[in-house]
């Protein structure tokens, strides 16, 4: 039913309003849930905003380090959109969708140095931390991109390394240390501005991702420095349009870090 | 060998604590999640819808689909790769065997009804929750149904019939039988049955008595969820 | 010989209704030897002697004589194909288009276009759930502007009323207009964008309590102080 709703929703924004009541630069409510998977995952957390909700889960392995980082562990985002998710989701090989949620989250997590690799080194040149996160949404109403950030930073937090059997060079996962990931104090947010006509919008629902004309993601960390970016959507954006989407995403930055 | 208490302290013919809730998945026609001790899935109907290839289709009635998965994070050991396993088509396979008997596709030809089921977080039992979850997605999409379906893993462990064992349980070294059965419960017919283990026919008929008494249980859990989405009920 | 439910009842498929032959199953519902069973999550609903448990979710399923709100998603040679919300596509020929003659080879699209939306009618289904159509009769015709939500297929009859009396309530609170389609597709049109999303709003609680008693004057009441 795209292009009758179009005119719609731009005519609702004329008068500052959106189909839910929201005001353009109004989050939906946030909520965080930690340890949604305990008994499986070594790190785990839900996130809903609004109807949207994303479940993200961490496993640690031990593998070996990439020979250009013989001291460096390192992270592996994937996410999958489920058909579960969402009608317009179909099973199969990681669609391109998927790819670049994943890319998108890894690069702000990777850039932020939210997580010290050095850190994840048991033995340089042998041994080393590999941190597997793995992310779901289990309803699409819109913005995966900041749900699944939240949910994988969450998880992050969340994550008690195993037991690792240094003798027998095994990782015993019923046995969870208290131990927490190194992680920094300069945590990024991704916060996602899309443009609808004249107009930005935070925290898109579905239909209107579905009315959008571009769409940035953008990483920013506490000092308010930038660390990731991407761009989506079918048109094109100046660069004055990006500043601003770069202002206001700042300016809610604050707010989604309070949830977490 | 003698199995005298279980692992988790409870009786043999207990089962873990249980949680249910109806219309988890709202982009879906129809869901729910369902809890059991630890093991937790989710479900989620789509369809009728049109189904691809077409050649798949049937001019007679509408075709049942499932999906079972278990999230990477959601094992025990290490992490699961993503993607279906011959384990998980089986199991999608037993699934569509479970529900089509209660299920009438005669009003939708040529269509399909999807079943996604993922698990967010496992300890046994997981194909018996995903069969309980989807029947009330099933229920909740609103599709004509002659009843619902219940699912319970019975068995026995050690010299003891037991019900919903845990993963400690199938383990045990004094041997184990783990037999997933899932049950019509108005008229206590089996749609699915899987066993393995080493059983005698005596033991067996007990393990059913057994499935179709806690069965009942479920059953009772499933309706209360599915009316407490309209306001539970007024009587 | 027993009633096991009280008319308005939450029941759930393979409920137990009634025992005995006292009483009939009608629609959503039906016997087995000597007990009526429900077939379906719905509200049960007892008429006399028959039993029927009306839907609260489920997909629009096409039936002759509806109503029903459609885009026109293709065009052929000789038809329009169009999108009604069932699994697959329906058929709108030149004859029930329009009785314009049409040339051999003329653009059909200067009568409907591709993402035209219309009110249009069935007036075939086959077994197989082929559907034709037409816009031949009363109000049927191509809609302008406006907005399309779907709603619940089988809360329509709640959504519009006895005799139309909810939609009539939500039409005059906000001067919108509004059809709602059989297939549970509702289209509104307003001057002020503010108010048809409060139209919305109101069907979509509708479509969401459609069980629930005294609807009718809560609604009217909800939609009276947001006028304020």
């Amino acid at each position: 039913m795209i292009g009758i709703n179009k005119q719609y929703v731009k005519s609702l924004l004329k008068e500052q309003i959106r189909q839910d009541g929201r005001k353009p630069d109004e989050f939906r409510e946030i909520k965080i849930e930690y340890n949604v998977s305990e008994k499986s995952a070594d790190g785990s957390a839900k996130v809903k905003l609004g109807d949207t909700e994303v479940i993200a889960g961490v496993k640690l392995e031990v593998g070996e380090p990439f020979p250009d980082n013989p001291d460096k562990g390192t992270i592996i985002v994937n996410s999958e959109l489920l058909p579960l998710a969402s009608p317009d989701f179909e099973l199969g090989p990681p669609s391109i969708g998927s790819i670049e949620l994943s890319r998108v989250v890894d690069r702000a997590l990777r850039e932020s140095k939210i997580l010290d690799f050095k850190k994840l080194c048991i033995k340089e040149g042998e041994k080393v931390w590999l941190v597997f996160i793995d992310i779901y949404p289990i309803n699409n109403a819109g913005n995966l991109f900041d749900a699944c950030f939240l949910a994988a930073l969450a998880a992050l937090k969340s994550t008690r390394f195993p037991k690792y059997d240094e003798k027998n060079e095994r990782i015993i996962y019923e046995e969870r240390t208290s131990k927490k990931l190194p992680l920094e104090k300069n945590t990024p947010i991704e916060c996602t501005v899309i443009k609808v006509g004249d107009t930005f919008l935070v925290d898109p629902t579905n239909e209107e991702e579905e009315v959008m004309d571009a769409r940035l993601t953008i990483g920013i960390l506490e000092d308010k420095k930038i660390c990731a970016m991407q761009k989506g959507g079918d048109n094109s954006l100046s660069i004055e349009e990006i500043l601003k989407m770069v202002d206001i995403a700042a300016k809610k930055i604050d707010h989604i870090r309070k949830a977490i | 060998m003698k199995y005298t208490k279980r692992f988790d302290k409870r009786k043999f013919d207990q089962l873990r604590e249980m949680e249910a809730k109806v219309g988890v998945v709202k982009r879906a026609d129809g869901s729910a999640l369902f809890r059991i001790g630890k093991t937790i899935a989710i479900a989620a109907v789509y369809g009728p819808r049109a189904l691809h290839p077409s050649h798949l289709r049937n001019p007679e009635k509408g075709i049942l689909r499932c999906n079972y998965n278990m999230m990477s994070f959601s094992g025990s050991g290490e992490r699961i790769r993503p993607g279906p396993s011959r384990r998980s088509k089986e199991i999608n396979l037993i699934i569509q065997k479970a529900l089509l008997p209660v299920l009438d596709l005669s009003p939708f030809p040529n269509t399909v009804v999807d079943i996604f089921i993922e698990l967010t977080q496992t300890d046994s039992g997981t194909r018996c929750a995903g069969i309980t979850a989807a029947a009330l997605a099933l229920a909740d999409s609103g599709l004509p149904m002659t009843d619902l379906v219940a699912s319970v893993s019975v068995g026995t462990v050690g010299d003891k019939v037991v019900v919903d064992l845990t993963k400690e349980e199938e383990d045990f070294e004094g041997g184990a039988t783990d037999i997933p059965v899932a049950i019509t419960p108005r008229n206590g017919k089996i749609t699915l049955l899987q066993l393995d283990g080493n059983i005698t026919k005596e033991d067996l008929k007990k393990a059913l008595e057994l499935a179709k008494k806690t069965c009942k249980e479920i059953h009772t859990l499933q309706v209360k969820a599915l009316k407490e989405k309209y306001g539970g009920d007024k009587k | 010989m027993t009633l096991l439910i009280k008319d308005k009842d939450i029941v759930v498929p393979g409920e137990i209704l009634a025992k005995g032959m006292d009483h009939l199953p009608a629609q959503g519902t039906s016997r087995e030897n000597e007990n009526i069973i429900a077939l379906q999550l719905g509200l049960a609903n007892i008429n006399g002697r028959l039993i029927k448990v009306i839907a609260l979710s489920g997909k629009y399923v096409p039936k002759f004589g509806d109503m029903v709100i459609g885009k026109i998603i293709n065009i052929t040679f000789s038809s329009w194909i169009v999108d009604v919300g069932y699994a697959y596509e329906a058929n709108l020929s030149m004859k029930e288009a329009t009785s314009d003659f049409i040339e051999r080879g003329a653009d059909l699209s200067q009568y409907f276009d591709y993402g035209d939306i219309i009110t249009t009618k069935i007036v075939n289904v086959n077994k197989q759930k082929a559907i034709d159509l037409t816009m031949k009769g009363p109000g049927l015709r191509k809609l302008k502007g406006g907005r399309i939500i779907q709603v619940t297929p089988s809360k329509v009859p709640r959504i519009i009323g006895k005799q139309g009396s909810m939609i009539s309530i939500v039409k005059e609170a906000t001067n919108c207009q509004i059809i709602v389609g059989q297939n549970g597709r509702v289209w509104i049109q307003g001057e002020d964008p503010k108010k048809v999303r409060l139209a919305e709003e109101a069907i979509r609680k509708i479509d969401k309590e459609s069980h629930k008693d005294g609807l009718t004057d809560e609604i009217s009441r909800s939609l009276k102080e947001k006028k304020k």
